[in-house]
């Protein structure tokens, strides 16, 4: 009888695939959302690229170690990254004291300031009162998602949150939205820089403790050793000049870095 | 676990402070969806039943659409699909309908639920005696009447059981209703666990709810059947 | 000049390149579906077995299965187990002192929807074996039949033929579900329609096209169980059609 109970659990394990042991570093996964272009999005094949994307593959090049990229649910990537499924988030995660609490952070990737997307001539600013009664989209499990139902929304702005990126931005054009707040940059190079947007305009940044402006890669905590792996990446990236050819790729000269 | 609870609990029930959400937003989706489901399919029903092709086809043709494809689709082309045609955003009246969430969804559930119930009440008026029928014609009862006192009362206790089945299922339905920004009880769990990476506890509260409603529901038509089926046997 | 492929007449260079992509995704639903059925019916079976047992160890567990797991919506269920595989596989792991196993998400999808669904099939399954007369075992049993003999091949066929438009009934229910798969990341054919509509610009145009895809899946299973319904109900007087 016993035997028959084990067969589901034994069944499950016989199924999955062996990952590489996490002493000896052959591969580095990375969990990344796909759905904030530049930084990072899908290719119509299936895989990603991105700024965020290049970052990564040039860190693993300087750790000689092969790149995994794994994709996920933005509010998922947390659990997802204690539970194992990957060894670092690489996803435009911005470093809070919310998400210290939970992961642990490397050195500063790039910079990375909140504004709000609305339509030109609409006059709305990112305050309470300017948003008063209007709706605003955002996507879930972001630190805009914070601020707004923290400082927004007992302002009276109706709040409306959604699964990825490129929702928030389909409502915003459709008009369901009268405004979104996202990373200042993303939306200025992604949708913005689109046909779609080409009657919207980006903010100023809003700065407020809840969305600082860091934006790093997402570790588990006690991981000293990659911690320390991937910041002498970072800073190797930095003093060979690979990071400032790959800024200027994708942004041409603004500095990302000391945004 | 214990300021998970604390926190989340309101959400969880009835609000967050701006919106109904949790618990009642579920609720009123389910019965409004069901309501207006309801009285769509009872026409529609019988148009089903009828001899004539000519009435039967559409309908059949719609139950085998909205039978035959996920609800998740149904919803997406809902809220995210019709939008995007022009056509509709020009018109101001679809415009302004489409526009809100909760229109595009109630939509869909109604649509979808509408289909289901149609086949049920088919069914069940397909599957009255005709000796009852027969007794009716010889009473004098025809046409609406017939419908109204006879077959209408009968196929409606007859398909109980199988409507108290789609009831459940429409409540397990409506927790995809997240996806198109509506803040029912699955939403404030996904917060919950955003916020706390409590996965299992924001998740199983939200497990336990539905859990509680499905009970509650059953219970409901347990007593319904026994008060509108005990004609039909002790079984019942 | 218009160089566009046809296929049956029909202009496919409106699916912009997604073509390959969207059958990719097709297969993948398929191949969850199908993979989950199986995991399910196998739930189904020791379920039900479980549930018909005199012992209140098997009995009880049964019964909590199927009562909690009806009783909640697949999505919450999905969210939950997807969420929690990886961290108790590691945490098992970790105790057992191995090497650190990672579930694949189709892998995990399977197994969350054989979950859920196996108890369902738990119910069919129960009722089906319940249907069975009894004096059926008990001559399979006088003749000298063993245990696995007497439920291969006088249990099983008469059982399928009352749990088959159950069966079929909850394997529609578990293709519309694995719908849901989308939105725990898997690509399958709803993801890959939303990819396609969003960067094409014509949402509608590719959720139509997949919802006819899964119309025409569902149409076809109906065939198919018409067919095996036939096959089990070979030999029985029943209503003519």
């Amino acid at each position: 009888m016993t035997r028959k109970w084990l067969a589901v659990p034994l069944l499950a394990i016989a199924c999955v695939s062996m990952g590489a042991s996490a002493k000896e570093w052959k591969e580095l996964r990375f969990g990344v959302n796909p759905s904030y272009p530049p930084f990072e999005s899908s290719t119509a094949d299936g895989g990603v690229q991105g700024f965020g994307v290049d970052l990564g593959n040039a860190i693993c090049a300087e750790l000689k170690l092969k790149c995994v990229w794994i994709s996920n649910d933005f509010d998922g990537l947390i659990p997802a990254l204690k539970a194992g499924k990957f060894d670092a988030i690489e996803s435009s995660m911005t470093v809070t004291d919310a998400r210290r609490k939970q992961i642990d952070f490397t050195d500063r990737l790039y910079a990375g300031p909140t504004a709000i997307v609305t339509r030109k001539g609409s006059g709305l600013e990112p305050t309470g009162e300017s948003l008063k009664g209007k709706t605003l989209g955002y996507m879930q499990g972001t630190i805009q998602e914070t601020y707004a139902r923290a400082k927004l929304g007992p302002a009276g702005v109706k709040l409306r949150a959604y699964q990825n990126q490129d929702q928030v931005y389909a409502d915003l054009v459709y008009g369901r939205l009268d405004a979104s707040i996202q990373d200042k940059l993303q939306a200025q190079m992604s949708f913005l820089a689109s046909p779609q947007g080409a009657d919207f305009e980006n903010s100023a940044g809003i700065s407020d403790p809840l969305v600082p402006a860091e934006i790093a890669i997402g570790l588990r905590k006690d991981q000293d050793e990659l911690k320390a792996m991937l910041n002498g990446a970072i800073k190797a990236l930095h003093e060979k000049g690979i990071y400032a050819q790959i800024q200027r790729q994708y942004f041409g000269d603004l500095d990302l870095y000391n945004n | 676990m214990i300021e998970l609870i604390q926190e989340y609990w309101r959400p969880f029930l009835f609000s967050d402070g701006e919106s109904l959400t949790g618990l009642a937003m579920t609720l009123w989706l389910l019965v409004a969806s069901l309501a207006m489901g309801f009285v769509l399919s009872l026409p529609l029903a019988i148009m089903r039943a009828s001899h004539w092709a000519l009435l039967r086809w559409p309908v059949q043709l719609f139950t085998y659409v909205f039978r035959g494809t996920p609800l998740y689709i149904q919803l997406l082309i809902c809220y995210s699909g019709l939008y995007g045609i022009a056509a509709i955003r020009e018109q101001a009246l679809l415009e302004a309908f489409f526009r809100d969430a909760m229109n595009c969804t109630l939509l869909a559930f109604t649509l979808n639920t509408c289909a289901y119930t149609v086949e049920i009440f088919a069914g069940a008026i397909r599957s009255i005696p005709y000796g009852e029928i027969e007794a009716a014609h010889a009473y004098g009862l025809r046409g609406w009447r017939l419908y109204r006192r006879l077959i209408l009362p009968s196929a409606l206790r007859r398909a109980l059981p199988y409507y108290s089945n789609e009831v459940i299922l429409m409540l397990h339905a409506t927790s995809v209703a997240f996806t198109a920004t509506i803040p029912d009880i699955l939403k404030v769990a996904r917060d919950a666990n955003a916020a706390t990476f409590l996965t299992f506890q924001a998740f199983g509260i939200a497990g336990l709810l539905y859990l509680g409603l499905s009970f509650g529901l059953v219970a409901v038509f347990r007593l319904a059947e026994r008060r509108w089926l005990s004609f039909l046997g002790p079984a019942h | 000049m218009n160089t566009s492929t046809t296929l049956f007449g029909l202009d496919l260079s409106v699916l912009q390149g997604y073509g390959p992509l969207l059958l990719h995704g097709t297969w993948v639903t398929l191949k969850l579906s199908a993979l989950a059925l199986l995991v399910s019916m196998a739930l189904g079976l020791l379920g039900a077995a479980a549930k018909l047992s005199p012992l209140r160890l098997l009995n009880l567990p049964a019964t909590c299965y199927t009562t909690l797991i009806r009783g909640v919506p697949d999505l919450v269920l999905m969210l939950l187990i997807f969420y929690s595989l990886q961290g108790w596989l590691t945490a098992l792991t970790e105790l057992l002192d191995w090497p650190y196993m990672e579930i694949d998400p189709f892998v995990a999808g399977i197994i969350t929807l054989g979950f859920i669904y196996g108890a369902y099939f738990t119910e069919t399954f129960r009722g089906a074996m319940l249907s069975v007369p009894r004096g059926q075992q008990e001559a399979a049993a006088a003749f000298g039949l063993g245990r696995w003999q007497r439920f291969r091949h006088v249990v099983f066929p008469q059982m399928m033929r009352y749990a088959l438009p159950s069966l079929g009934n909850n394997w529609l229910v578990l293709l519309k579900a694995t719908a849901l798969v989308s939105i725990i990341g898997l690509s399958d054919l709803v993801k890959v329609a939303q990819e396609a509509g969003k960067s094409t610009f014509n949402m509608l145009d590719f959720l139509l096209l997949a919802a006819a895809l899964y119309l025409l899946i569902t149409s076809a299973s109906n065939q198919l169980l018409r067919l095996l319904e036939r096959r089990y109900n070979q030999g029985v007087r029943g209503l003519s059609r």
